[in-house]
């Protein structure tokens, strides 16, 4: 329920007030005119699909990222040349999901590095103790001594530490914590006790900027929540206006679209082609493998982070093994289309054909050698098959925008001999046209004759697949036909396995 | 004139042909013009030795971040004592001795790629470490006698028509070759990719493992080569012929414009980067500059280059 | 939607065994050299003998944390050996000769680093590169100072050098001074926290607020200033200087500074550990191999040899703790 006695109703200026904010990453267009208010004493939870703006919006706000156009303003003040320094003295803390603690330095050390103010004979143990009340405060019977090295510490007890981190105050006063999926890394139990002290510390006056994925902490932790879609604000009201649906809608979602599509496929004739993968989890107590035939797109579900994608590089890894395993298989060349593109898919110096070609190498020569004309060929049928938009396959990759860069890694992936393609959560920061374009090739692959094994942390694009393999804790703990691929049995399968 | 600077600014391995012109017109002008074309025949031999191994820095260096060949020294000094004790003075044995030669600066590099690969050291410490093994070998096995090149092999290397020295022309054909296999053949493709992104690269189907293995092979080979080559030019073999090369086979490749982040690879200037340091050093002897002047002088220009052409950009 | 809670990390009494083990490293190495020199050379166990074999420790331990400086931000020194070489020489002659004039150009030194320290931020340069090419400007300016080995180290340097504790020796007193003094600056100070935090994770750093460029500036001074440091040790005990004195430096500080349990990436060093791998190179480089009776042509290899050995324990260290 949304907390009724917060004070954001008062009057006068809001605490934080963006206008217009645009802006782009090369030909990456993340903001597209951006409106947002956050008053005092008030918690906005920011939802949104993969790649709508939330985390770019976040860090315009925390000063990392200087927009191209539009205003910041902080406590009535417009902001020119804001930076990460402005934004914590004006009273700013973040939270991002790439985690901000040196590994190599303790706990203690790690809050000194928030707080310049601490230092002198005995900053180790004033230190110290401001880590540990604030964690005291937050996350009772924690277990972090403000000893522990934070390479030690479990990816749980590390994002504890940086939220406690976030909110402790030496100096300057925090007005404004912003918290980009913060339960992340959280069990519930944990998860819990942040909402908690989150609701407090907004009854007491701070503001909150709450991004997450999961609906039913954002509907009951915010007073207002922001819909983001393709880089703008779609609809910004009070959290008591919306439910579960409302949101979901909002948020734009592709049931509508593969709702079609799935009757026309369970009216299609199943495939029973012959068995291309064949591999089993190292630790799976049970029988439980993942199995794929020829033509079929199967997914790999369950809770983010569980594994699918170590069975997918594990099938990578086996296609390409010389010597046999007993009971594993992968029949045929086997391509994959990487999820994060910057750190596992982008050649960033190459053109567009150049960055296709990279997987059909051996077929585009001309005798020994390469032949540009044969890769600029490539490039150009699937530049019109799969829908880049691009004047000139020559161009250099950075020129094109997020979605079309993925389409890239798509048409590398499938202009290759691969039979069997391997999707590492590829939709990841990709815009809703793009999705429903690539989620026609895939099943028109498919038909074809090519196997797909495909990961994906949004369950309503399961609805694409045949049938899903459900992880949990690194081992399979469901198969689910496609009738059962909804969020909740999803859900339900994953915490059901739990030994 | 705005055009000219604009194709220049594109391609800014240009610059170092350009700093190659003046740097030789100032040496020029010192001795009031004469000579001035023995100088550049002179340069041209003299950067063929540099060219050699440069080019394969140049590859080793594409590679990626942390990947360079320190052991190059050490590896020049102990195949130019291979080459001269197997040829024994006999041109009959040139051939042998060369392969020899070549053999030795493979096996290095062989070596220098399990350090990296079994025992996860970086290129760097890899190489390094391995430069001292090899100096030791070095020295103890060319101890004594200091063996002359065969006569024909020495003069070969000596021969000049029209005032281009004929291992110049040869090495040029070679670093075209090089360019074509790094441009147009799925080796020099692997390079480039690993380079840029070497988690993508293997996701993308490049052979990581075996391209890597096969550049520090490369890069050793050719710095066997080199030695060969140097204790035929130079008329005998020693354990410090190669020291130079260590500065300026990285030198070359940073000043013709190859990025040191890796990915990024430029053959001609490695040409540009050779002339231009040995023109460099003929203008410092030829003003009479003491070794002490002409090493800081060295060390300071390099350093100057790499600051102005800073290191890779931020991507976000 | 999507779901997201991660997996929880198992701790575990293998991940506690393997930092254990990569803790002590650094003195199972050094237990390791002693006693082979006790049981190939028992005489050398003594006051007298371990004054000669650590003879040049003091001057390897400066000059290893000069380089674990440069390590812990994430870069790498090449010219520490020749820059050593280059303050011997300076020492020798100015320092003797017109002591202001030799202070200044030292204190220039340090000066000096911390420019290059702020260039090599400023414009992401590697530092491979840079260093390499101020190796061989370091190499000239010691020419250009002596040309040919001589000089004579300035009274007061030698005296201090000379020193001749009881009980302790000399060198082992010194390299404990030596090793709390840095441990204190580099572990136990409030920014010396954020100087390796720098090295952990620099973005985090910088985002907080701290200026990365101040940063590695004061990396390098300390490099420059544990390098001038080493060089008038080194003078000081060998009374003559020449320009080449320092060149085997370098492998030895950065062979140091691994063998102390620091790391090439991500921040981790250890003074304390960085000064023991030192005192262990300082026997086993020399003394160790004059008493295996390997010939001098092979000590320069067994150098190189050392370095290997040592990562390649710290790997199998790694892949038996990671043995599933």
């Amino acid at each position: 329920m949304p907390f009724g006695t917060s004070r954001a109703a008062r009057a006068g200026a809001p605490l934080v007030s963006l206008g217009g904010v645009e802006k782009s990453f090369g030909a990456v267009r993340a903001l597209g005119g951006v409106d947002l208010d956050i008053a005092a004493g008030e918690c906005v939870g920011i939802v949104g699909h993969n790649g709508a703006g939330k985390s770019t919006l976040m860090n315009v706000l925390a000063g990392g990222v200087t927009p191209d156009r539009g205003r910041v303003i902080i406590a009535g003040e417009e902001q020119h040349a804001y930076s990460a320094a402005h934004a914590k003295a004006l009273g700013i803390r973040c939270v991002f999901q790439e985690l901000s603690l040196c590994p190599n330095l303790t706990v203690a050390e790690n809050a000194r590095v928030l707080h310049p103010a601490i230092r002198g004979f005995g900053w180790r143990r004033r230190a110290g103790r401001l880590i540990t009340e604030k964690l005291d405060e937050i996350f009772p019977g924690h277990g972090i001594a403000s000893g522990d090295l934070v390479q030690d510490l479990s990816l749980g007890r590390r994002q504890m530490v940086e939220i406690a981190r976030a909110f402790t105050v030496s100096d300057a006063p925090a007005r404004l914590v912003i918290l980009d999926e913060p339960t992340s890394s959280l069990d519930a139990h944990t998860a819990g006790q942040l909402l908690e002290h989150v609701r407090h510390s907004v009854a007491a006056g701070l503001s909150c900027a709450l991004i997450s994925h999961i609906l039913g902490e954002i509907l009951s932790t915010s007073d207002r929540i922001a819909v983001m879609r393709d880089g703008r604000v779609v609809v910004a009201d009070p959290a008591a206006s919306f439910d579960r649906g409302r949101l979901i809608a909002a948020m734009g979602n592709v049931e509508g679209h593969t709702g079609e599509t799935a009757s026309v496929e369970a009216a299609g004739a199943r495939r029973e082609g012959a068995v291309r993968v064949r591999l089993r989890p190292p630790r799976q107590p049970d029988a439980h493998e993942v199995m794929a035939r020829e033509g079929e797109v199967v997914g790999l579900a369950g809770l983010a982070g569980h594994g699918q994608t170590d069975l997918l590089l594990a099938t990578f890894a086996l296609a390409g093994a010389l010597g046999r395993r007993a009971g594993q298989m992968v029949q045929g060349p086997v391509a994959l289309v990487a999820g994060d593109r910057q750190s596992d898919g982008i050649f960033p110096q190459w053109s567009i054909a150049q960055n296709i070609g990279i997987r059909s190498l051996a077929r585009l020569r001309a005798g020994p050698l390469i032949s540009p004309a044969r890769e600029a060929a490539l490039a150009d049928s699937w530049r019109g098959r799969i829908g880049i938009r691009t004047p000139d396959v020559a161009n250099n990759i950075l020129s094109l925008s997020g979605g079309n860069q993925q389409k890239v890694l798509f048409a590398r992936a499938l202009a290759s001999d691969a039979r069997v393609v391997l999707m590492d959560d590829p939709m990841r920061g990709v815009d809703y046209g793009t999705k429903l374009e690539v989620y026609d090739l895939i099943r028109d692959e498919a038909h074809a004759g090519r196997t797909f094994l495909w990961y994906t942390t949004e369950t309503d694009e399961l609805k694409n697949c045949d049938r899903a393999y459900v992880f949990r804790n690194g081992i399979i703990v469901a198969h689910l036909p496609r009738e059962d691929l909804t969020e909740e049995r999803v859900i339900q399968s994953s915490f059901a396995g739990v030994h | 004139m705005r055009v000219v600077l604009a194709q220049a600014t594109a391609r800014p391995w240009l610059w170092s042909f350009v700093g190659a012109a003046v740097v030789w017109l100032a040496a020029a002008a010192y001795t009031g013009g004469t000579g001035a074309g023995g100088m550049l025949t002179a340069a041209l031999s003299l950067a063929v030795f540099t060219v050699i191994v440069g080019v394969g820095q140049m590859f080793v260096i594409t590679l990626g971040p942390g990947n360079v060949d320190l052991s190059l020294p050490a590896n020049i000094g102990l195949a130019s004592a291979v080459a001269m004790k197997t040829m024994d003075g006999q041109d009959s044995l040139v051939v042998l001795g060369l392969l020899a030669a070549l053999g030795c600066g493979l096996a290095v590099g062989v070596a220098n790629y399990v350090l990296i690969r079994a025992l996860r050291i970086p290129p760097i410490i890899a190489t390094l470490s391995a430069s001292f093994v090899i100096q030791s070998v070095d020295i103890s096995y060319g101890r004594g006698l200091q063996i002359k090149p065969p006569p024909g092999f020495a003069d070969f290397t000596n021969i000049i028509v029209a005032g281009v020295p004929l291992l110049a022309v040869l090495t040029v054909v070679f670093t075209i070759g090089a360019n074509i296999a790094l441009h147009r053949a799925i080796y020099g493709r692997s390079v480039l990719a690993i380079g840029q992104n070497i988690r993508a690269a293997y996701l993308a189907g490049v052979k990581v493992e075996p391209i890597r293995f096969a550049t520090y092979a490369l890069c050793g080979a050719l710095g066997g080569l080199d030695g060969a080559l140097l204790a035929g030019y130079f008329r005998g073999a020693n354990v410090d012929i190669g020291n130079e090369y260590l500065l300026s086979s990285i030198a070359v490749v940073v000043i013709g414009g190859t990025s040191v982040a890796g990915g990024k690879a430029n053959l001609p200037g490695v040409w540009g980067g050779a002339l231009f340091l040995v023109l460099l050093l003929t203008m410092l002897n030829t003003f009479g500059v003491s070794a002490g002047v002409r090493l800081v002088l060295t060390g300071l220009i390099i350093v100057a280059v790499i600051a102005a052409a800073g290191g890779p950009k931020a991507t976000r | 939607m999507s779901l997201t809670v991660s997996v929880p990390a198992r701790a575990g009494s293998r991940i506690e065994l393997r930092r254990l083990l990569r803790a002590l490293l650094p003195t199972l190495s050094l237990a390791l050299v002693v006693t082979a020199i006790a049981w190939l050379n028992p005489r050398a166990i003594s006051y007298f003998g371990f004054t000669l074999m650590l003879n040049l420790a003091i001057p390897i331990a400066l000059a290893t944390l000069a380089q674990m400086f440069v390590i812990a931000c994430n870069d790498l020194d090449l010219s520490i050996g020749t820059f050593v070489g280059f303050v011997c020489c300076v020492s020798a002659t100015w320092l003797h000769d017109m002591p202001l004039l030799g202070a200044l150009v030292l204190l220039g030194c340090i000066a000096l680093y911390a420019l290059m320290g702020a260039i090599i931020h400023a414009r992401n340069l590697p530092s491979i590169v840079v260093t390499l090419g101020m190796s061989f400007v370091w190499q000239g300016a010691a020419i250009l100072v002596l040309p040919k080995p001589g000089g004579a180290a300035p009274g007061w340097l030698h005296a201090t050098m000379s020193v001749k504790p009881p009980v302790v020796p000399f060198p082992i007193l010194a390299a404990i001074v030596i090793a709390l003094v840095a441990h204190v600056l580099l572990m136990r100070t409030s920014y010396g926290a954020i100087l390796r935090g720098a090295g952990g994770n620099p973005v985090a750093v910088q985002r907080a607020g701290w200026s990365l460029l101040r940063a590695k500036a004061a990396l390098f001074a300390l490099t420059g200033l544990f390098g001038v440091l080493s060089g008038m040790a080194l003078v000081g005990i060998t009374t003559a200087a020449d320009a080449n004195i320092g060149n085997g430096y370098t492998l030895l500080s950065i062979a140091g500074v691994i063998l102390g349990g620091g790391e090439f990436v991500g921040g981790r060093v250890s003074p304390v550990g960085a000064v023991i791998g030192a005192l262990t190179m300082a026997m086993a480089a020399s003394p160790l191999l004059t008493f295996l009776r390997i010939p001098p042509d092979w000590q320069v290899a067994a150098n190189g040899a050392i370095l290997v050995i040592v990562l390649a324990a710290r790997v199998l260290i790694s892949q038996k703790g990671t043995a599933r």
